[in-house]
């Protein structure tokens, strides 16, 4: 029995085909699920305020009735977004030398900066502002620990005369005129950490931050649809059918760009063939073939494709319970296929040696810090902070 | 439009140029006084980095992969164990081409078993199939314009005056963009310190006249190491840039390695 569990572990280790440089012949990719994750909770996050921007900057007013879960959304995934970076650092404990002496040619470095100013100067001041009323009425008509949060949220400024809530929505208003460059900045960064990377042919690409950009809106647009859904559903409300068609076609839209451009992307690559092309074909072939051919390419995009297509064309032929179905689908598939698109890169980007002369293989393990677990943590926390902040943030009449 | 060109602009711009050429040394040296008081490095502290230019070579031709110089790194610098590798050296194997095939040759085979420290399996294919066989050791390529050094949040990896690219190890991160970076395969993540780690060429012993532990046991003299800025015409390594034609790694990539190689096939990467 000892036996037959130790052939299991032998069977487990790295297999290697072809020949991989000594340093990379390591037992997990040195970026594995954390790193995966990273660039996916903060695609989640630009797209969503992308979602909020439509209405405030847009003036799409079909919208409305998701601004500001789409703003919370943004705002909970982006307090989560440097935990997997963080928790995949050697020495977490140096991370604030990222801040205090960065390295101005690193785009790592910037990040930092990107980050603290996308939370701090765009997002939160937006949210403040956006609930500054509404956090004096609560916080007048509300009892108890709830009530004495909601006066801490004011910090002290209780003026709440027509000219002052005027000069709030204007504030927002600018605010989120500066929040749609910067949401393209924080994640158009993200595709340059890895775009930058010239010794890795299936990163350095000028393309990539392009393609991080418009895959993190239809990640962030899909995201709030999903949650419009499930909130509505759970406090037994009915979808406003309006505001979920609309979304649907910003999504469907979102997509053609997306899949367009990441399709010039492979066209290129074929028809270039540069040095790496052998080994990036082997890879698109074999090694990634479930979640490059099958998630990323037939679930996550193709069949979301069919199923808005068909509802931007022949909207009010289908029945409202099967759209909401369609919508609900489409965007759970896009959610999905990301996921596999994030992987791909930053999995796919490390199953080939830089010799080019092989692949090495990944199985990854359910334990530990770079486990399925540990992954599924993270990737729910998000779900949790924003659960939180629904409750605080956003009553039930307020959602009509 | 008329381009006027006034006295006062031409002067201007002339003194300009002068403080320019004036402040460079200037700004060098400051650069170099406030990495050695900033940064933890193996040198002595009487070390002057700005009087060397510290290079190695590699002729592939004398090497015979007896695999002492990745064993002699190893045990110099503490390297983990499994595969964690500041140096290696590389078994090509070429095939001839199948006979009517209309190639010039056949199959490119690498391996390199633990480093090439326990020595290399039989050729997988029989003697008489082989067109070429020849050893490659591998080691930073100190680059000039290092993607490692480039990518470094913090900037804990920098390249140091005397040539050598270094990692501050109380400074790093160990966030792993720097191993990513690297085109040649050059660094990694140390399962010990959990900081990246790669060649310094020996640091802590070229700064006291030493060479590097590799070039120390290598029995033929394949790596040639030697310091630019005070060599004689007859020291090995300026040798060996006037009796060779050289080649550098991946040299499409612009990182413009400095450590060359000579009498290798265009296969190795």
């Amino acid at each position: 029995m000892t036996n037959e569990l130790t052939n299991l572990v032998v069977e487990v280790m790295p297999r290697f085909e072809g020949y991989v440089y000594p340093n990379e012949a390591t037992q997990q990719p040195l970026w594995s699920i954390l790193i995966v994750l990273y660039p996916y909770i903060t695609g989640l996050v630009a797209g969503a305020f992308i979602m909020a921007s439509l209405v405030r900057v847009f003036n799409v007013k079909a919208l409305e009735p998701v601004y500001r879960l789409s703003l919370l959304t943004a705002f909970a995934f982006l307090l989560c977004a440097p935990l997997p970076l963080l928790f995949h650092l050697g020495h977490p404990e140096r991370c604030f030398e990222v801040m205090m002496t960065p390295h101005l040619t690193s785009p790592m470095a910037i990040f930092g900066f990107v980050y603290a100013w996308y939370l701090m100067a765009v997002l939160l001041l937006e949210l403040w502002f956006d609930y500054r009323r509404d956090f004096v009425a609560w916080s007048e008509s509300t009892p108890g620990f709830k009530g004495l949060l909601y006066r801490l949220f004011t910090v002290g400024v209780t003026d709440v005369s027509a000219p002052a809530v005027q000069l709030d929505h204007k504030i927002g208003h600018i605010l989120s005129v500066v929040g749609i460059p910067s949401a393209f900045l924080l994640h158009g960064y993200v595709g340059f950490i890895f775009g930058s990377v010239k010794a890795n042919p299936w990163w350095g690409n000028v393309l990539m931050p392009i393609i991080f950009i418009m895959s993190a809106m239809v990640s962030g647009i899909a995201l709030c649809v999903f949650n419009y859904m499930v909130l509505t559903w759970i406090r037994r409300k009915t979808v406003d059918m309006k505001c979920l068609d609309v979304m649907g076609m910003y999504l469907f839209y979102a997509l053609v760009v997306d899949t367009a451009i990441e399709g010039l992307d492979w066209i290129h690559r074929i028809y270039s063939a540069e040095e790496g092309f052998r080994v990036i074909q082997y890879m698109a072939r074999e090694k990634l073939f479930y979640t490059l051919s099958l998630g990323q390419v037939a679930c996550g995009t193709l069949v979301p494709l069919i199923l808005l297509g068909l509802l931007q064309l022949a909207r009010r032929r289908v029945p409202e319970l099967a759209r909401r179905r369609m919508y609900f689908v489409g965007a759970s598939l896009i959610l999905m296929g990301v996921l596999a698109m994030r992987w791909n890169v930053v999995i796919g980007g490390q199953l080939f040696s830089k010799s080019l002369r092989g692949v090495m293989g990944y199985k990854m393990g359910f334990a530990g810090l770079e486990g399925w677990f540990m992954g599924a943590v993270l990737l729910c926390l998000p779900f949790v902070v924003l659960t939180v902040m629904v409750k605080l943030f956003l009553s039930e009449h307020d959602q009509k | 439009m008329k381009n006027h060109l006034s006295r006062r602009s031409v002067i201007g711009r002339l003194s300009a140029a002068v403080a320019g050429v004036l402040a460079a040394p200037v700004a060098k040296a400051a650069k170099a006084v406030a990495q050695k008081v900033l940064v933890t490095t193996d040198a002595p502290k009487d070390y002057d980095p700005t009087k060397h230019k510290w290079v190695m070579a590699i002729d592939a031709n004398r090497c015979i992969g007896c695999g002492f110089c990745a064993e002699a790194c190893k045990k110099e610098n503490h390297v983990p164990e499994g595969p964690y590798f500041r140096t290696w050296v590389e078994r090509y194997i070429i095939t001839k081409p199948k006979p009517g095939s209309g190639a010039a040759r056949g199959e490119t085979l690498v391996d390199c078993p633990n480093g090439g420290i326990n020595g290399y399996p039989e050729a997988p294919v029989p003697k008489e199939e082989i067109q070429h066989s020849f050893f490659v050791p591998k080691l930073c390529n100190l680059c000039q314009h290092s993607p490692c050094v480039q990518v470094c949040p913090v900037g804990a990896t920098f390249d140091a005056p005397d040539g050598a690219v270094l990692i501050d190890p109380k400074y790093c991160i160990g966030c792993g963009f720097c191993i990513q970076a690297c085109p040649y395969g050059c660094r990694f993540l140390s399962p010990v310190t959990k900081t990246a780690e790669k060649c310094t060429l020996c640091y802590h012993r070229i700064t006291r006249g030493l060479k590097p532990a590799c070039v120390e046991v290598c029995p033929t003299q394949a790596r040639i190491f030697g310091d630019l800025t005070n060599a004689k015409p007859e020291d090995p390594i300026l040798q060996f840039y006037q009796n060779n034609l050289v080649t550098a790694l991946k040299p499409h990539l612009g990182t413009e390695p400095r450590l060359f190689y000579a009498g290798i096939d265009k296969e190795v990467r």
